[in-house]
């Protein structure tokens, strides 16, 4: 096997186990949540009995351990049980969610990541200028907000009290695609956008700075090539490996951070389905959501790595 | 009729925005073919006059005045097109450390093309790879396409080094700026990397400037010296006037620093260090560290007068100096301890590993009372491997014995008892990372005698001050942090931070490689007068075989992990029987060639 995909294979394998172990986790930590789940459906008023014929059928009488086993076997079958206050399977309840949920990430990312990526190398590139210093004190202003006052300070400033131009809260046609809704889609991605661009802007010119400092870069000047070989060639391609993990970790968070930005606009996707599920101890929804995020996590540390030795010629040729 | 290939005239560089001076008054000639030798310490400003040849400073500097003269173009003058024509075409650079130099994402095979691509050399791509090859096989490697496509860390430092120096010399420059490009290189590749240099200056009329802090270096390979102190040039002429005629103390300073292979000379150092921007001293700014000063030297910078129609000096007594006797040839003996003292640390049959791989095989060494051992050879030898296995730092399996007082030495340090672990310190080779940087000197000492001792404020305090004075340093260093000493002030903290543990035995790890060569002379000096004054038994690991006839009475010559050579230093110089010794003593640059008469 080749050396490359040998460490692919082996860094699958450690995701893979990587995500085992997130399931015990959150297996354990819903099964640890403060709430009776037979009470839960049936109320405050339930007699004993019935709360034990429902436990039964539910099987939530047998031991934890037998109960992981069976939820895992669902969930490597693509089965994630059914939602105990919808009383449906859980997969049909959430694939619009997904979906909603993937549009609202994918945009943020489509427009952070090559913008960050532009702003991060010409702030680095034009240090200490008049361009550096907004981008700078911007980003840095950004990065110590929470996403929810950014996203409180967009709403002020673009739907309600300065322009109302896009909508504060999210009336999702269900019929209709939502990027067909793109409107919509506005403020909650401007919002996720805003709270993950700075720090990749901030690692770009950082490291954009430490390599036009490096002595190649002094080589390459001296070796009379033009700035367009010095940027392009030689500065960028050094300066962006940095860089990939921390964008990696920022669209890992961006499915994580989707949970509050998505409250905050009412947005209807996993993570004010999640934010449900909770109020509701609706224990399978619970679990499908985090378990969905914390793969996605994985994944982009996955392909982050494999990435990097793929764009560092001392990593990938130290395989062989 | 020779052609004049470069001029500078008052070359003036200052720090941005201070418009503190780093450079001034630098001005030098050089006709096509010629190697000039650019000397001086480090902080003396000598990076920066050489790219500012090629009209180029690094952030925080900028270039102030007078004007640079490159094959008929004035350098200062150019457009940002022509300029960009001129580096890499007319002149070209080859810097200190050719691993950060070249670009660690690019195979060399790219960095050499694009040298001629972006200079329009040859007119087809066909044209352009068979100047590669040619450029390759004048270096002396291989230009096959594997070899092409590596990535430079898939080259040793030699080779990335002579991959720097085909770029140079890839479009025919009139010119080539080299700055202390064999710096941190083995001798043997040194040795390879000088005399490619010179044929190839000497085949293609390529002017050169060769930057270092070691006159050695240059001894052989330069027509013309410059000498550099504090910014400005202080001696310059033909090598054979510097070399037999030195008539500035500086310049006298750095031939007394340079160890002799042949006969057996107390080195001796330049006290003090070059002084940085801002901080140079009001008239000549050797003025502190010199013994010829006067009144006059305080106030009055001295002007470049000639004392031959060649040779230039910048100095009050540059005439009275020139007349006393060459330095070069002082035969001032140094008396070392050695000869039938008793055996202290035997190590027997040493074989070591590093994981699966044998690094040491079947070591035998014997370390006696008082007085010191070399151990010499190039790097990947297993000298370092040795010294550790000695210091109980060997981290892998190691079999074999080491005898300490005739009894074994446990192998890991940790397990070695308080007072073992206390009279065998290590010195480590790199003062710029042995040091904490966040712990002021004083803390810095204070940590053995802690260890070792239950000393009370007071005799702590005593014991500080004496550790100080044994390395000559001065007791308001205490208070000061790692940075803010020079290389050779934070040498000696590391040697004394190991004499504070009151030692029988101290191991040198190549102490002297990355300080300068006046400096590493007086560390040598430092260690010499440690073994006489304290009797301290002492292994001397380097890669320099010139330096160890001033301080071993003994020395090992190892190769591959091997002893190949072993004996009393002046015979093994003498008289070497391994091959290997032979050539190492060949490749070691010495300025005996170069002394009429010495
Ligand atoms: N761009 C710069 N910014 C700040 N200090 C500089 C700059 N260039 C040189 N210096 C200072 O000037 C002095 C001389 O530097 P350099 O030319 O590198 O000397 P050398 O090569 O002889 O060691 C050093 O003290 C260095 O720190
Ligand atoms: S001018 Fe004076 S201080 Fe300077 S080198 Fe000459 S004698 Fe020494
Ligand atoms: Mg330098």
């Amino acid at each position: 096997m080749p050396p490359l995909l040998k460490v692919i294979v082996r860094r699958t394998l450690l995701g893979l186990l990587t995500l085992l172990l997130v399931s015990i986790v959150v297996f354990a930590a819903t099964q640890a949540l403060p709430s009776d789940t037979a009470r839960a459906i049936l109320g405050r008023e339930a007699t004993p009995e019935r709360l034990t014929a429902l436990r039964e059928q539910l099987g939530l009488n047998r031991p934890a351990i037998v109960q992981y086993g069976s939820w895992l076997g669902g969930v490597a079958t693509g089965d994630l049980g059914d939602s105990l206050v919808a009383k449906q399977p859980v997969t049909a309840l959430i694939s619009g969610r997904v979906r909603n949920s993937a549009a609202l990430v994918l945009v943020a990312a489509l427009i952070s990541v090559p913008l960050a990526l532009f702003l991060g190398s010409l702030s680095g590139l034009l240090r200490d200028r008049g361009f550096d210093t907004v981008v700078s004190l911007g980003s840095l202003t950004l990065a110590a907000l929470p996403e929810f006052v950014v996203g409180i300070l967009l709403i002020l400033l673009l739907a309600t009290q300065v322009f109302h131009i896009f909508p504060a809260v999210t009336l999702l046609d269900p019929q209709v695609s939502v990027f067909a809704q793109l409107k919509i889609l506005v403020l909650p991605s401007l919002t996720l956008v805003l709270a993950v661009a700075p720090y990749i802007v901030r690692t770009l010119r950082a490291s954009m700075i430490e390599v036009l400092e490096s002595d190649y870069i002094q080589m390459a000047r001296l070796k009379g090539m033009s700035e367009r070989t010095v940027l392009g060639r030689h500065a960028l391609p050094n300066a962006v490996v940095p860089a990939i993990q921390v964008i990696a970790l920022n669209l890992a968070w961006l499915a994580g951070g989707v949970v509050v930005v998505e409250y905050l606009f009412n947005y209807p996707g996993i993570g004010s389905a999640l934010m449900d599920a909770v109020s509701t101890r609706d224990l399978p929804v619970i679990q499908a959501i985090t378990l969905l995020i914390a793969g996605l996590y994985v994944i982009f540390n996955l392909v982050a790595d494999i990435l990097t030795i793929l764009v560092s010629p001392r990593l990938r040729t130290g395989l062989q | 009729m020779s052609t004049i290939a470069l001029t500078v005239r008052d070359l003036r560089v200052e720090l941005d925005p201070s418009g503190i001076e780093i450079d001034d008054e630098v001005s030098f000639e050089l006709e096509a073919g010629e190697v000039l030798g650019l000397v001086g310490e480090s902080a003396s400003g000598k990076t920066t006059a050489a790219t500012a040849l090629l009209n180029f400073q690094r952030r925080g500097a900028r270039i102030a005045g007078g004007s640079v003269n490159v094959a008929g173009s004035d350098v200062f003058e150019l457009g940002k097109s022509q300029l960009r024509h001129l580096r890499g075409g007319e002149i070209s650079y080859v810097p200190q450390d050719p691993g950060s130099a070249l670009n660690p994402a690019l195979r060399i095979g790219t960095q050499l093309r694009e040298v001629l691509e972006e200079h329009g050399f040859g007119s087809s791509d066909a044209e352009r790879r068979e100047r590669v090859e040619e450029m390759m096989a004048e270096v002396l490697l291989p230009s096959d396409r594997e070899f092409l496509r590596r990535y430079p860390h898939q080259l040793s430092g030699g080779q990335q080094q002579r991959v720097v120096l085909a770029m140079a010399f890839a479009c025919r420059p009139k010119v080539i700026v080299l700055d202390e490009p064999t710096t941190g290189l083995d001798v043997t590749t040194q040795a390879h990397v000088l005399s490619t240099l010179r044929d190839l200056a000497k085949a293609h009329g390529v002017a050169a400037v060769y930057v270092t802090h070691d006159l050695a270096v240059v001894a052989e390979l330069a027509d013309r010296i410059a000498v550099m102190y504090a910014g400005r040039i202080v001696e310059r002429g033909p090598s054979h006037d510097l070399f037999n005629g030195a008539s500035h103390p500086y310049t006298r300073g750095l031939l007394a620093a340079i160890p002799v292979i042949e006969g057996r000379r107390a080195l001796q150092g330049i006290p003090g260090y070059a002084p940085r921007p801002g901080r140079r001293p009001p008239g000549c700014a050797f003025q502190p560290r010199c013994s010829y000063a006067v009144d006059r030297c305080e106030t009055e910078m001295p002007p470049e007068t000639s004392v031959s129609p060649t040779h230039l000096v910048r100095c009050w007594r540059a005439v009275e100096i020139g007349a006393i006797v060459s330095v070069a040839s002082d035969t001032n003996e140094s008396a070392l301890v050695g000869g039938g003292q008793e055996a202290l640390l035997q190590v027997k049959n040493l074989t070591a590993w590093y994981g699966t791989r044998e690094i040491l095989h079947d070591v035998d060494i014997t370390l006696r009372a008082r007085e010191c051992l070399a151990v010499v050879g190039e790097s990947g030898s297993g000298k370092t491997t040795l010294s550790r296995c000695i210091a109980g730092l060997h981290a892998f399996k190691m079999t074999g014995d080491i005898e300490f007082q005739g009894a074994p030495l446990a192998r890991h340090a940790r397990s070695r008892p308080v007072p073992i672990r206390r009279s065998i310190q290590y010195v480590f080779q790199n003062p710029y990372s042995s040091l904490h940087p966040r712990k002021t000197i004083a803390q810095i000492l204070r940590q053995p005698l802690d260890i070792f001792f239950d000393l009370d404020r007071t005799q702590r305090e005593e014991r500080l001050a004496e550790l100080l004075e044994l390395v000559s340093l001065e007791g308001s260093l205490l208070r000061r942090y790692p940075d803010q000493l020079s290389g050779g002030e934070r040498q000696r903290v590391a040697i004394a931070r190991a004499l504070a543990a009151d030692p029988i035995v101290l191991v040198c790890d190549e102490v002297t490689s990355w300080l300068d060569v006046s400096v590493q002379a007086s560390i040598v000096e430092l260690l010499v007068r440690l073994q006489q004054e304290i009797g301290l038994c002492m292994l001397f690991v380097t890669h320099n075989l010139a330096l160890i006839r001033s301080i071993a009475f003994e020395v090992a010559v190892m190769s591959e992990g091997r002893v190949v050579e072993y004996g009393p230093t002046d015979q093994v110089l003498a008289d070497p029987q391994a091959s290997y010794t032979r050539s190492l003593l060949a490749d070691t640059p010495t300025i005996k060639g170069v002394l009429s008469g010495g």
